[in-house]
């Protein structure tokens, strides 16, 4: 049972890491200048964005409940969590973010996600 | 788009930035803590956090997050994360060489599934506003 509620606190704050980055960063617009000043500014207005810092807790969440959970279960239980929250994403990418997500990327999500499943046997 | 274009080759180099900071950054603290005793109190894992790999590992990791974050100020979610997947092979490899762990069949299979996915994903446009 806490292995499962682990692997749901890992799952959950990986997609909602994810999620913030991914609608701040493109409220944020293209980063074209990369150069050492460019990038400069670029971090310095990322430092700013309240989402951004949320996402990057919800990361440490994400972080020490994975070693919480390979802890107290088998790390080939522990790994396919990150499959499951990259088709998660995906469709959260599509119903939140708008994304529009072809059947090239369907295929390959689940290419990878099976791929994980399997680097965990 | 263009493959060859600006654009895409900026994408191209991002990814693989994300790519190989994640994988040795997560390799340089598995190296780094399997030289240390078993950690068992906060104190010994802030004197983990300073150790020569660890610290390298950690630096890596910062590098891995803020380069992701610039990706996705282009590229979509649905398309960064199939691509930069690449790393779960990558860390696989690094393990074998270096760590001396032991890749089954099944684990082989499981990496050409994912080079599979991510060549299927990067062939199109970064950003689905555009055209590919």
């Amino acid at each position: 049972m806490k292995a499962w509620i682990l692997l749901g606190l890992v799952v959950g704050s990986t997609v909602l890491s994810d999620v913030l980055q991914s609608f701040e960063m493109k409220r944020h617009g293209e980063i074209t200048d990369l150069g050492p000043s460019g990038m400069g500014r670029a971090l310095a207005a990322m430092a700013r964005r309240k989402f951004l810092i949320l996402a990057v807790f919800f990361m440490a969440i994400s972080f020490f409940a994975f070693i919480a959970l390979v802890q107290s279960a088998d790390l080939s239980f522990a790994v396919p969590a990150s499959a499951a929250s990259i088709v998660l994403e995906t469709i959260l990418a599509r119903l939140i973010l708008k994304e529009a997500v072809d059947a090239r990327r369907w295929w390959g999500v689940g290419l990878v996600a099976c791929g994980v499943g399997l680097l965990s046997a | 788009m263009d493959s060859g274009s600006p654009r895409h080759l900026k994408t191209w180099l991002f990814a693989a930035f994300v790519v190989l900071s994640n994988s040795l950054g997560n390799f340089f603290i598995a190296r780094g803590m399997r030289t240390l005793p078993e950690l068992n109190s906060p104190w010994s894992l802030l004197q983990a956090i300073f150790t020569p790999f660890v610290a390298v590992g950690i630096v890596l990791l910062i590098s891995w997050l803020l380069s992701r974050m610039m990706l996705l100020s282009w590229a979509d979610l649905s398309y960064m994360l199939p691509v930069t997947s690449l790393g779960y092979v990558l860390s696989a490899l690094l393990g074998k060489f270096f760590l001396n762990e032991q890749i089954s069949l099944a684990r082989w299979g499981g990496t050409f599934l994912i080079v599979g996915g991510t060549i299927l994903v990067g062939m199109g446009a970064p950003d689905s506003r555009e055209k590919t």
